[in-house]
């Protein structure tokens, strides 16, 4: 019994994991541009991974594993923000305009957005 | 001094599950290791409140569940957003003070921004952040302050 409640519970972090995960990609194809697209990338980095690495750890139950997840956890945790705040700065020095609902040439991207999604 | 010895316990607690090696000769490269990294540490005088800071770690533990809630609640908000069949993005890159004293705690809270989905902190100068938001309402809202506030607490430099 107790076994089975936590393969359900196993299942459920990792699919929503997973669900984090293939959300942030979409996010990558529909999103405008880099600085959007960071946002989605951060769901992935967060949620996606953080989901996945604690379904994994109940999967493991209590040992050294369980510990050595939680590490990879807490390092991705400390470093992909860092990660995420040099790619914007690298961004925002290159020159790259961030895009917005009034931005005026950035106008057709808009609709480009507003037009490109499932329908 | 004392903060060097919190450095050897906190190199040493995770070089050993790391290793999980038990016999006294791999115990004593362990030992030997973590005494030259912080022996290289403590010369360089990096050794202090910034790269080790175990002031914050009970605060921190408070601090710490509050922020992954919200991590989840800005998730559900930015996976909504993407899923949402006509994309409705508003991004505008926002400029605010924060109320931290010491650069660890404005680290702290622009990581913790940008942890957050939806808000990417790409500048600080001083206490000036530069936020970029995926929607207006994002950094306009509440939490924002209230993260400001609780990372303060955390900092706990006493105003």
């Amino acid at each position: 019994m107790m076994a089975q409640v936590l393969s359900v519970l196993v299942w459920a972090l990792l699919l929503s994991g997973a669900f984090f995960l293939v959300t942030g990609a979409l996010g990558m194809v529909r999103l405008p541009d880099v600085f959007t697209r960071m946002h989605a990338a951060g769901m992935a980095d967060t949620m996606g991974a953080g989901l996945i690495l604690v379904g994994l750890c109940v999967h493991s139950g209590v040992n050294l594993v369980t510990l050595r997840l939680l590490l990879v956890l807490a390092f991705l945790w400390f470093t992909s923000p860092i990660a995420t705040h040099a790619l914007a700065k690298a961004a925002l020095s290159g020159g790259a305009e961030p895009y917005t609902l009034a931005g005026g040439d950035e106008g057709e991207r808009g609709t480009e957005a507003e037009g490109g999604g499932m329908s | 001094m004392n903060r060097v010895l919190w450095l050897w316990g906190i190199l040493f607690a995770l070089w050993l599950p790391l290793s999980d090696h038990y016999e006294p000769l791999f115990l004593f490269f362990g030992v030997l290791t973590c005494t030259i990294a912080v022996f290289v540490g403590a010369r360089m005088g990096i050794v202090d409140r910034e790269s080790v800071p175990v002031q914050l770690v009970w605060r921190g533990a408070l601090y710490l569940p509050w922020l992954v809630w919200e991590i989840f609640k800005s998730n559900v908000r930015v996976a909504r957003i993407i899923l949402t069949p006509r994309l409705r993005v508003d991004p505008s890159i926002v400029h605010f003070r924060a109320s931290q004293l010491t650069d660890l705690g404005r680290f702290i809270y622009a990581n913790s921004i940008t942890l957050t989905p939806g808000t990417v902190t790409t500048g600080i100068v001083g206490d000036d952040f530069e936020v970029h938001a995926i929607v207006q309402e994002e950094i306009d809202g509440s939490e924002e302050n209230e993260m400001n506030r609780r990372v303060v607490v955390l900092e706990g430099e006493g105003a």
